[in-house]
């Protein structure tokens, strides 16, 4: 049960930051393009791959979710560290593979998009961390409990 | 610019024509006349059917007959924006509603006792087993798609008239086929875990998302970039919001066989 809290809660995480990565850059604020020409073969195979996984692992999370609600497991400091984690990685990953390195797109067409990098790169890896401690504590709780 | 129009003739042979506009229309219309027929047998023998799957299946089949019949199968010739819009309608959204609309199932309802266990003799046959394989489906599909976009067949569509009706049969069939092996609505006697279909449905909705950037990047010949723009951008959200369906009642299916004992005692 603790696995399957904090796999619900990462799937969910990775869904959600890819949706909404989708809704507010690309659809709100249209910094970023559908295809840029320095855009990669293997870039857009891995948009390709990751696009159809952020569906699945977004209603796949929730599915898991509810399947732990009914089993009465449901632990939310480890489900919401989880969601916070996979939201970081996915972030990090998007943010240097896919947009440095495959070059699907930039975060926006300006001159000094280097900031852009930095904000967006700095906020992911501050999420993994947020994440990783919230599912410490919760290890850390249950072993409180344990103890008493 | 490699646009090119094409030649408009009256000529019965035309490939977009009444003559083939209603050769495409015609399965569509049996197969409706059909499932009416087996709902009025199997509502003789006092069995009820859900009034739902009788909509699927009529909203499925007028959707699959707006894409090949009248305007939109005229401007689909000529437009490739309208031709992505037709697509999405013959060859996902019509074969998801009468998937669910449980066809096969009514007709078991409806034949009589030996009949019917001569059709599930046949489904039973392996050749049917490997068809609903969903990796046989998805290469089926999707790999008829990329056929279609990326080599001259997207062209030479336009120019025969048993290419043309073949490919739309195909774009449909397909379409139905890679919807049942992904979820399982009538009865299924070579089922598959859903582990395993989950991961081929992935990679299925990616080759198609990545199909639709290549040919928002890359037009297939005969097509101006403009159009191959817009059609690839449909193609690419339009096939994310059908699939998101099918993901959703995949996923439904798969909770609801993992109940709990205590769960299912309290449904």
């Amino acid at each position: 049960m603790k696995k399957r809290n904090i796999w619900a809660g990462a799937l969910f995480g990775i869904g959600a930051i890819a949706f909404f990565d989708e809704l507010v850059f690309h659809q709100l604020l249209q910094w970023h393009h559908f295809y840029d020409w320095s855009t990669s073969e293997i870039g857009i195979i891995s948009d390709g791959l990751f696009g159809a996984f952020g569906w699945f692992a977004t209603i796949g999370g929730l599915f898991l979710l509810a399947d732990i609600k009914r089993r009465k497991g449901f632990n939310s400091l480890r489900f919401w560290g989880g969601v916070i984690l996979g939201a970081g990685a996915f972030q990090l990953y998007d943010g240097i593979i896919q947009h440095k390195i495959l070059r699907i797109h930039q975060i926006r067409y300006v001159d000094n998009v280097i900031i852009y990098d930095l904000v967006w790169n700095i906020s992911a890896a501050v999420m993994i961390i947020i994440g990783i401690v919230m599912l410490r504590r919760a290890s850390k709780k249950d072993r409180g409990e344990e103890a008493v | 610019m490699n646009h090119q129009h094409y030649e408009h003739t009256s000529s019965l042979t035309d490939v977009g024509g009444v003559f083939s506009q209603i050769l495409l229309a015609i399965p569509f219309v049996v197969a409706l006349i059909l499932y009416i027929i087996a709902l009025v047998v199997s509502n003789r023998r006092g069995r009820g059917w859900a009034i739902y799957r009788t909509v699927f299946m009529i909203v499925g089949i007028c959707l699959a007959l707006i894409s090949v019949i009248g305007p939109l199968a005229v401007k689909a010739h000529m437009d490739f924006t309208y031709h992505m819009l037709g697509h999405l309608l013959l060859g996902m959204l019509a074969p998801l509603l009468i998937a669910l609309s449980a066809p096969m199932t009514l007709l078991l309802r409806a034949l009589s006792v030996k009949n019917a266990k001569r059709l599930t003799r046949i489904l039973r046959l392996k050749i049917v087993g490997f068809f609903t394989d969903p990796i046989v489906a998805s290469i089926l599909n999707i790999g008829g798609l990329w056929v279609l976009y990326r080599t001259e067949l997207y062209m030479a569509m336009h120019e025969s008239l048993l290419l043309h009706l073949i490919i739309h049969m195909h774009v449909f069939l397909a379409g139905y086929l890679f919807t049942i092996s992904l979820i399982y609505i009538d009865p299924v006697p070579h089922r598959r875990t859903y582990m395993y279909r989950t991961i081929v449905f992935i990679f299925a909705l990616a080759g198609h998302g990545i199909l639709s950037k290549q040919i928002y990047a890359y037009p297939p010949a005969g097509v101006p970039i403009h159009e191959a723009q817009s059609g690839g951008m449909l193609m690419y959200y339009g096939g994310d919001v059908i699939d998101a369906v099918i993901i959703v009642i995949l996923f439904y299916q798969w909770y609801q066989s993992r109940a709990p004992r205590s769960a299912v005692a309290a449904t």
